[in-house]
């Protein structure tokens, strides 16, 4: 059996099934009505594409990291993030609990 | 016949493509990953390849999660972009090359690689950004067989799969019975992981052992699970596998004529390498 990696869940069946309609909901997001539509009403869009209780709590509290433990799918919940107008150092900085500034020092110290 | 010229893989980060609009090339931050392409630059200019076989992963535009191919391959006049949710600019569209599809096709599915076949097909930034990086003008002088490989729901194909599926292409292109120059394009990469605990995860010794072992030694790539891919190189870095299929189908003596590295360019190691493939002289006597 694989070790699980630390800090990572592997978009696997289980989390594909999980997280379909939250990622479907996501891949609407393309057209730039839906995202309109999604920002009229938030709670009405996420029960139009029927996320469970756990996913309407974790888009409308913006939480990222229950997203992806109930099945959302990084690719596909950063077109919701950009919706926010979040891009991927805000979210990495939301999901590590730093700010976004030592974020993006962390990034930058990877180089070094 | 055609003759396959070498390769060119590039990060396909969706920041540059805003970058590209917003005119930041000189930007300090955006100079040591942009100026790494003047020499790609330059060995297009020299090289002048027809078209362009591009191994690439789709983020959710042309496919969703309810029908997945493993690998996809374009058979299309043309390639359009469309808004991909994100806020970058549409790109204009690429044309395609569909006899050379075809017979793409064709020689995978004798050569038992099943995969999907697109006669209509969108292209996402993994394809348009490295595109508009390549030939930053006008106009975009080659044609393009797109080729999609599944990095994003797991099972994923192997490494060591897709190296082969690169091999079954480079001698799939060495068949095609004109007098076409053609460049192969893998995109992605390297190290890097969005999601998680663990976003911001980069790690620099690994990226480098892999482009070392890329050049003359894919074999030992190959040999990694996915498993251990995620961990050493994050869960995004599994894109590298549009890097291995590009290395595998180059087919004759290949060298590295250009490497550039930087960290990071927004939560990528970036990286771009131009490999020339020298054919094998007696092989082609033989």
């Amino acid at each position: 059996m694989e070790q699980d990696i630390a800090g990572t869940i592997m978009f696997d069946g289980v989390q594909a099934q999980k997280g379909y309609a939250l990622n479907r909901m996501c891949f609407s997001f393309n057209s730039a009505a839906n995202r309109a539509a999604f920002l009229a009403d938030e709670d009405g869009y996420c029960r139009k594409f029927g996320l469970n209780t756990e996913q309407c709590a974790a888009v409308k509290s913006r939480d990222v990291l229950r997203m992806i433990e109930t099945g959302g799918n990084v690719y596909y919940l950063a077109k919701l993030a950009g919706i926010f107008g979040l891009n991927v150092q805000d979210i990495g900085a939301q999901q590590t609990g730093t700010t976004v500034d030592e974020f993006k020092a962390k990034l930058a110290g990877a180089g070094r | 016949m055609a003759r396959i010229i070498g390769g060119v893989a590039t990060t396909h980060v969706p920041s540059i493509g805003k970058a590209i609009a917003e005119k930041k090339q000189n930007d300090p931050y955006w100079k040591p990953f942009f100026r790494g392409f003047d020499y790609v630059h330059y060995w297009l200019a020299r090289e002048k390849p027809d078209v362009a076989v591009v191994f690439y992963n789709d983020h959710g535009l042309n496919f969703f999660l309810d029908k997945l191919p493993t690998f996809a391959v374009g058979a299309a006049n043309e390639y359009r972009n469309e808004d991909e949710g994100w806020g970058i600019p549409v790109s204009r569209a690429i044309a395609g090359d569909p006899a050379l599809s075809w017979h793409l096709i064709n020689a995978l599915v004798a050569d038992e690689f099943d995969i999907t076949m697109c006669q209509d097909m969108l292209v996402d930034h993994a394809v348009t950004i490295p595109m508009a990086l390549m030939w930053p003008g006008e106009k975009w002088p080659v044609k393009i067989v797109p080729i999609s490989i599944n990095t994003v729901q797991h099972p994923l194909p192997s490494l060591a799969r897709c190296l082969k599926l690169g091999r079954s292409i480079g001698r799939a292109i060495e068949s095609y019975p004109h007098d076409l120059r053609v460049m192969i394009v893998g995109t992605g990469g390297l190290s890097h992981q969005l999601d998680g605990k663990r976003a911001g995860f980069i790690n620099k010794e690994f990226d480098q052992f892999c482009m070392d072992k890329l050049v003359g030694e894919p074999e030992t790539l190959a040999r990694y699970s996915i498993h251990d891919w995620v961990e050493e190189a994050g869960a995004q870095g599994v894109e590298f596998l549009n890097w291995m299929a590009m290395r595998g189908a180059l087919t004759g003596n290949v060298s590295e004529v250009h490497r550039n590295y930087h960290i990071p360019i927004s939560n990528t190691a970036a990286a771009t390498v131009v490999l020339e493939n020298h054919e094998i002289p007696q092989r082609r006597a033989a």
